[in-house]
């Protein structure tokens, strides 16, 4: 079975995100003066064949100990969604 | 005899001339090594120079870890043999865990090229055995993600076991306790920011990098006995 798996790194809390805080201070600059808390992260897509869902999300996770995240800084978020046979 | 230094050439890397020239100056012998070669022909010693090893993609160092070469880059260390990382070579000895910590973007969001001081903090490591503590060198930056960090308790035990080697004079890029170069618990291998092989020759404006290049010689020859 495939599925779609779609990672989504971010910054540790704790660790510095300079990229967000220089948007955070660019936006207001544009008249958004109600925005805070910006992260920027990066987005990663893949699809994996594994037998089911909770092998596919094991694996991911294991790629992102391994690869895709860099733990001593950054945290992960994995969303596991069966790809449409159809497809 | 003089020290046999492996520098590991990456696709991406573009500081391993400049490295094995300011080697070779100080009367070492050098060999650029490929990555994906798998043994290091019996150097002494290994440098992994500055660039953009495998264009640095996903992160600095991320997948230069994988490479063939980096399995006997980490035997070697294991075996005590010093091993240097600047620059892209810090970045990816921390990705492959044989340092702690990581480096992030420079918190200033901007690459800097610069000549910096540094003040070689411990004596302890391959990199500084033979410098004097206390010692302010000038020597150049080139980066965007030297920004080292690492979690209280690591750089709690990095301060206890006298393993920040050196340390900016004014933090360029918001690291860590002003950390520019750190080392390993044996001391034989070490990763730092700034670049000694530019500071090497009278001509580059600074020969205050070779003092850190003549300690790593004298650790490849010598077998310099670093306190563990």
């Amino acid at each position: 079975m495939k599925f779609e798996a779609r990672v989504e790194v971010s910054h540790l809390p704790g660790v510095l995100d300079p990229q967000g805080a220089t948007v955070e201070r660019a936006l207001p600059a544009l008249g958004y003066r109600n925005v805070s808390e910006i992260r920027i992260g990066k987005a990663i897509r893949l699809v994996v064949e594994a037998p089911d869902e909770t092998a596919a999300h094991a694996q991911v996770e294991e790629m992102c100990e391994r690869l895709l995240a860099n733990p001593v800084i950054e945290a992960y978020e994995i969303e596991i969604c069966r790809e449409d046979p159809g497809s | 005899m003089s020290a046999r230094v492996a520098v590991v050439l990456f696709p991406g890397s573009n500081c391993e001339l400049d490295v094995a020239r300011s080697i070779e100056h100080l009367g070492g012998t050098a060999e650029i090594v490929f990555h994906g070669e798998t043994d290091l022909r019996g150097a002494d010693a290994v440098v992994i120079p500055g660039g953009f090893a495998h264009g640095d993609y996903l992160r600095t160092g991320a997948i230069a870890r994988f490479s063939p070469v980096m399995e006997a880059v980490a035997a070697h260390a294991r075996a005590g043999g010093p091993v240097v990382g600047i620059c892209n070579g810090f970045q990816i000895l921390t990705e492959a865990g044989l340092l702690p910590g990581a480096l992030q973007k420079n918190a200033g969001l901007r690459f800097l090229c610069d000549v910096v001081e540094v003040r070689v903090v411990s004596t302890r490591s391959a990199l500084t055995c033979s410098a004097e503590r206390g010692a302010v060198l000038r020597i150049p930056i080139n980066h965007f993600e030297g920004n080292y960090t690492c979690d209280a308790a690591t750089l709690e035990r990095l301060q206890a076991q006298d393993r920040v080697v050196m340390r900016y004079v004014d933090n360029p890029n918001g690291s860590l306790d002003d950390i520019a170069g750190i080392c390993n618990e044996a001391g034989n291998v070490v990763g730092l920011m700034p670049h000694p092989e530019r500071a090497s020759e009278a001509i580059l404006g600074s020969v205050d990098g070779v003092v850190l290049l003549r300690s790593l010689l004298d650790a490849a020859t010598k077998g310099v006995r670093l306190p563990g």
